[in-house]
């Protein structure tokens, strides 16, 4: 019997679980800090997001890797979750819909790591 | 062995049973996903860019548009969470600890504790920390 | 105390492909009595109302998995589906979801066939034991690791609750993966490695999104679909380790 082709699924996989881990333990949170608490002033201080508090923790290797971390695997998660959801409502997951959702994670994983690196350490 | 077998269309399937659209409410939840990463993408970005750029992303996540959006970023971010631990027990092998299997429902209120933890966690240190 | 309701009507999808290219709905009148299942139902509308009606059934006691079929847009078995629980109706019978309708409620089964004959039902002895040398033995400890999923009576419930499974027909499916993992899971079997290509195919585990609705509509609580998901670990775990052993990850 010839064998059957086996399938690189599992790559993106992992990468879907680890993101969806840490969106569930920590999304609603930093959702909560970085897009109400702190815009609104309450009941976290508007300061907490100054330019020079944010480039400390981005310059510190603790916080760019977090911010790495956290980007990186929130966009692989959602681009594996929105790519079998397209095949859910009838949008084959051909070469184009891969290159378009698994692309788009690559795309947003390199910006960020530029970004992250061109503000040094 | 089929003699003129009739396939019935999947167009709709979804909307047949309040089971499956709640799965496609879960899995939309990464829709919110994508958009606080490419939020957070720009932020970044935009703090490479220097002070000046990084306050226009401050003044942008300020106003009532970007609130109203996170609003709902939140609520998402939440019904994920709460999907997330609920299915978690079904990709776990069984486990038996003490001659008695470990409960669907204690995995789920583990994650739970664990994104309570962790959340609390976050927000101190987001509160206090100095660079 | 005689029953308050006399009748209860009945639409069932009806298809005979030596007359017709389109299933069509047709109504009965079935006479009601507080413990009749839909099967009851079924069998009174073939023997006094309708000859012509096909439909699978066997044990009549949720055993033997044959009258599996949609009552009300849900998988269930008519023989366990009772009529006092779909009141006042009508009540709408269809062939099992996802698959191909033969004729009426009777759906080709040819595929879920192959793909159980494909991952080696059976078990593959660990250390072959001669008959001389006794039983191949096991703990209550190890038989619990495995009970559940041995209970599969391959009544294709889950198939029909499937829409992965509706979407590609391809997909191995939540019965057969389960009974797959019945078998690795066994403390006396030695085949793994030969039901990993099974596993491993995009036709396997990956084709499942976790929709969980196929534990939900098992008869005998097999919760396939934890067989499935804990089997990507599984697979996973194959996939990055074969590269370390000289004999692939499949011990």
């Amino acid at each position: 019997m010839a064998a059957v082709k086996r399938s690189n699924a599992p790559i993106f996989w992992l990468l879907f679980g680890a993101g969806g881990m840490l969106s569930a333990l920590l999304g609603t949170a930093l959702v909560f800090i970085t897009g109400l608490a702190v815009p609104l002033g309450w009941p976290l201080p508007a300061d907490l997001l100054g330019y020079p508090r944010v480039l400390a923790f981005a310059q510190h290797w603790v916080g760019k890797g977090f911010l790495f971390i956290v980007i990186a695997l929130f966009a692989w998660h959602a681009m594996h979750r929105i790519l079998h959801s397209l095949h859910d409502i009838g949008v084959h997951n051909g070469a184009l819909a891969k290159l378009v959702c698994y692309g788009g994670a690559a795309l947003i994983t390199v910006v960020a790591a530029a970004g992250l690196l061109s503000i040094g350490f | 062995m089929s003699r003129k077998a009739y396939l019935r269309p999947m167009e709709g399937w979804w909307r047949r049973d309040p089971f499956f659209v709640r799965y496609m409410v879960r899995e939309a939840t990464a829709v919110a996903v994508l958009v606080y990463t490419i939020v957070l993408t720009v932020g970044v970005v935009r703090l490479s860019q220097g002070e000046a750029a990084w306050n226009g992303w401050l003044q942008a996540m300020r106003s009532p548009g970007s609130l109203v959006l996170h609003a709902v970023l939140l609520v998402s971010m939440f019904v994920h969470a709460k999907s997330w631990f609920e299915i978690m027990p079904k990709t776990m092998p069984m486990i038996v600890i003490g001659g008695k299997r470990l409960a669907a429902s204690t995995i789920t209120r583990s994650g739970w504790a664990a994104a309570v933890v962790a959340s609390i966690v976050l927000l101190s240190l987001a509160g206090w920390w100095r660079p | 105390m005689p029953d308050a309701v006399k009748s209860v009507e009945f639409d069932v999808l009806r298809y005979r492909p030596e007359q017709e290219d389109v299933p069509a709905w047709q109504r009965y009148a079935v006479p009601y009595s507080h413990d009749m299942s839909v099967l009851q139902a079924l069998q009174h509308i073939k023997d006094e109302l309708d000859g012509s009606l096909s439909f699978r059934w066997s044990c009549r006691m949720a055993i033997c998995g044959s009258c599996g079929m949609m009552v009300n847009g849900k998988p269930a078995l008519s023989c366990q589906t009772f009529v006092r629980d779909l009141l006042p109706g009508p009540i709408r019978i269809e062939a099992l979801a996802h698959f191909p309708i033969e004729r009426d409620l009777v759906v080709g089964v040819d595929g879920f066939v192959k793909k159980l004959e494909g991952i080696k039902p059976y078990l593959i002895p660990k250390e072959p034991r001669t008959l001389a040398q006794g039983e191949y033995l096991q703990t209550p400890e190890e038989l619990e690791q495995i009970e559940q999923f041995s209970s599969c009576i391959n009544c294709m419930l889950c198939y029909a609750a499937c829409p992965q499974f509706g979407l590609n027909a391809e997909f191995t499916g939540p019965g057969v993966l389960a009974l797959l993992h019945r078998y690795n899971a066994d403390s006396r079997d030695g085949g793994r490695a030969q039901r990993m290509d099974v596993l491993n195919a995009e036709e396997g585990v990956w084709s499942c999104t976790a929709v969980g609705y196929c534990s939900e509509v098992c008869p005998k609580q097999v919760d396939p679909a934890n067989a499935v998901n804990q089997n990507k670990v599984n697979s996973a775990k194959d996939y990055f380790l074969r590269f370390l052993s000289p004999k692939g990850a499949r011990r």
